[in-house]
């Protein structure tokens, strides 16, 4: 791999510092958040945190695996995505509502 | 590197032949389902059944070429073809007691084999992988598959929160995994299994083990999810509950023991030189873990949710089992999700016969007389219980017996005993079931009931014929076990 010039503006510290910020916001949006619509794309925000780890760590290795795995994340979530909108419509379809807290039919 | 040591030899593609064959097949299934008509259905399960008898082939030809394949990315030990073939025969079960519950809901058949085979393919990349990618993209396979699994019957309320359940979470704990992965990958700079025990080996490379020890938390965190081992185990009983009686067998066996297998795959090669870092975690996780199964179950009315809490239970005597993190635990760890796998399956697909159209009859109480009216099934689920308590004579029994050993020759002594105290209490809600069964007056939920139907009859006797080989001849799966056990290579 050719040698790149490494930045000089933006530590890469920071960029790791970025993502566990992502990540815990995600994390609080998971837990936070009523609408499905809303927790799910919580979850979608943990993942680009996790992308964004993985291409700063191969930055600094000088390595492409982190760039190859976070190609694969990007996958597997529209993959996710595909599925995870699909059985969100269905729920919709059948209760009228996107609140999470509703949706609790199961008995303890 | 030259480009042609990248592709892949002939060897490679025999190593993964299981997963090859399932993937095929499952798209043929696919296919089949768009240009067949309304009377090829039936064709399709047993088009299914084929695939998988041919990926447990496949899994022994695999076996035969032994070895790292594809660029180290996969391996194929003993290790991995003892999961590879028990998810298989976990999907063979499914498929046979499917067939009557499919039709009865009026569920269209293909894409569920589909789905199944799909799901199964992904457990036997989680089975055979030696890299933290193809841990990553097995569970992806096997979760995304099973997500629609257990939302399978669309107009039904409790299938979709079920399904919503599951893939939230699951997804959730996927993040977490990942996020555990990329901090791995960081601080070692690879995501090889046996490069990074190479790396935490060598005390010049070796990495903050602060930082290696929340990453190593992170994926803990992910296959605890997995597993259904507390803090982390409120999905399960809300998604076994709800979901496809056929399916929640499924769902609480294949992915739970393919999801073991990776963690014990993780945790003992790659993280194994600070095992003594993680141990204490573990080891509160599996007691949590057996506490809340056990004596939530006390209280449930519901079977498949009494269930649900009692494959949380297990789920906590495995984790004994990772704890000791010697071979012999290991070994222990593999017979025990074998048997736990067949007294599982087997006592749903009771349940699954039992509970009728719409799963009207799942109540503890609506098995009031059965061994009077159905005195063969009520004897096959008595076995089941007998064996998920862990009574001599089963594969239960020998399942506990293997891990109580291996967590005491680990010297985990109060492990042990809280264990055992736990399968005491364990004992009480599964006697309740059998003294129902049999003590009670006949009641209107067993009056009428239809005859067990070909397929479920082939699961329930193959389910009990299982656990009783293995409560009798244990050896016959312990030796292999006790052979492949040996992970580190």
């Amino acid at each position: 791999m050719p040698e790149l010039p490494l930045p000089t503006s933006v530590p890469l510290s920071w960029y790791l510092l970025l993502s566990a910020i992502l990540f815990a916001l995600g994390i609080a949006g998971f837990l936070y958040r009523r609408n499905i619509i809303t927790v799910f794309m919580s979850i979608e925000l943990m993942l680009n945190a996790v992308n964004l780890s993985f291409v700063t760590f191969s930055y600094k290795l000088k390595q492409v695996d982190g760039h190859i795995f976070s190609f694969f994340v990007m996958v597997v979530a529209a993959a996710e995505a595909a599925v995870g909108l699909a059985i969100i419509l269905t729920v919709f379809k059948n209760r009228r509502t996107l609140e999470v807290d509703e949706i609790d039919s199961m008995k303890y | 590197m030259p480009l042609a040591n990248f592709i892949p030899t002939a060897d490679d593609y025999l190593r993964y032949l299981p997963e090859i064959i399932l993937t095929v097949v499952g798209v043929v299934i696919m296919f089949l389902e768009a240009v067949g008509g309304e009377r090829r259905k039936p064709a399709l399960g047993w088009l299914a059944g084929a695939g998988l008898l041919a990926a447990i082939w496949g899994s022994v030809v695999a076996l035969g070429v032994g070895g790292t394949g594809f660029q180290n990315m996969v391996i194929v030990d003993g290790f991995a073809t003892f999961f590879r073939i028990l998810v298989l025969v976990i999907g063979l079960l499914t498929i046979v007691s499917s067939t009557q519950y499919l039709d009865r809901e009026k569920a269209n058949a293909g894409e569920f084999h589909a789905l199944l085979l799909f799901s199964i393919a992904g457990q036997c990349v989680m089975a055979s992988a030696n890299e933290l990618i193809m841990v990553f993209i097995g569970l992806e396979i096997s979760s995304i598959a099973s997500y629609i699994l257990a939302g399978y019957l669309r107009d039904d309320r409790r299938n979709n929160e079920s399904a919503l359940k599951y893939f939230l979470l699951g997804s959730f704990a996927t993040a977490f995994l990942l996020y555990g992965v990329a901090w791995v990958y960081g601080l070692t700079g690879s995501t090889n299994l046996a490069e990074v025990r190479r790396v935490l080996m060598t005390p010049e490379s070796a990495p903050n083990l602060v930082l290696m020890g929340t990453a190593a938390a992170l994926m803990f965190v992910g296959f605890a999810f997995k597993v259904s081992a507390a803090p982390f185990q409120v999905w399960a009983p809300d998604v076994y509950q709800g979901a496809p009686a056929p399916v929640s067998a499924f769902m609480s066996t294949g992915p739970k023991a393919a999801a073991f297998a990776v963690f014990l795959r993780v945790f003992i090669t790659a993280f194994g030189p600070i095992a003594t870092r993680w141990e204490p975690f573990v080891w509160g996780s599996a007691i949590a873990t057996m506490i809340v199964g056990n004596f939530a179950a006390l209280t449930q009315t519901n079977i498949k949710r009494l269930l649900a809490y009692s494959s949380i239970a297990h789920a906590g005597y495995v984790l004994v089992a990772v704890t000791a993190h010697s071979e012999i635990g290991t070994a222990a760890a593999m017979f025990y999700l074998a048997a736990y796998a067949f007294m599982q399956i087997g006592a749903f697909a009771v349940v699954t016969w039992f509970s009728r159209q719409g799963e009207k009859f799942v109540n503890v109480d609506d098995l009031a007389g059965l061994g009077e009216r159905q005195p063969m099934v009520a004897a096959m689920l008595t076995i089941f219980l007998l064996s998920l308590i862990g009574v001599p004579l089963t594969g239960g029994f020998f399942g506990k017996f293997y891990i109580f050993r291996a967590a005491l020759d680990s010297n985990l002594v109060w492990l042990t005993v809280i264990g055992l105290l736990n399968s005491a209490v364990a004992a009480y809600y599964y006697l309740r079931l059998i003294v129902v069964m049999y003590m009670k007056e006949p009641g209107a939920a067993t009056e009428n009931i239809g005859p067990v139907s070909a397929g479920l009859r082939v699961a329930i006797l193959g389910s009990a014929l299982a656990t009783l080989v293995l409560g009798i001849f244990p050896s016959l799966v312990l030796d292999f076990a006790g052979r492949s056990a040996a992970l580190v290579k």
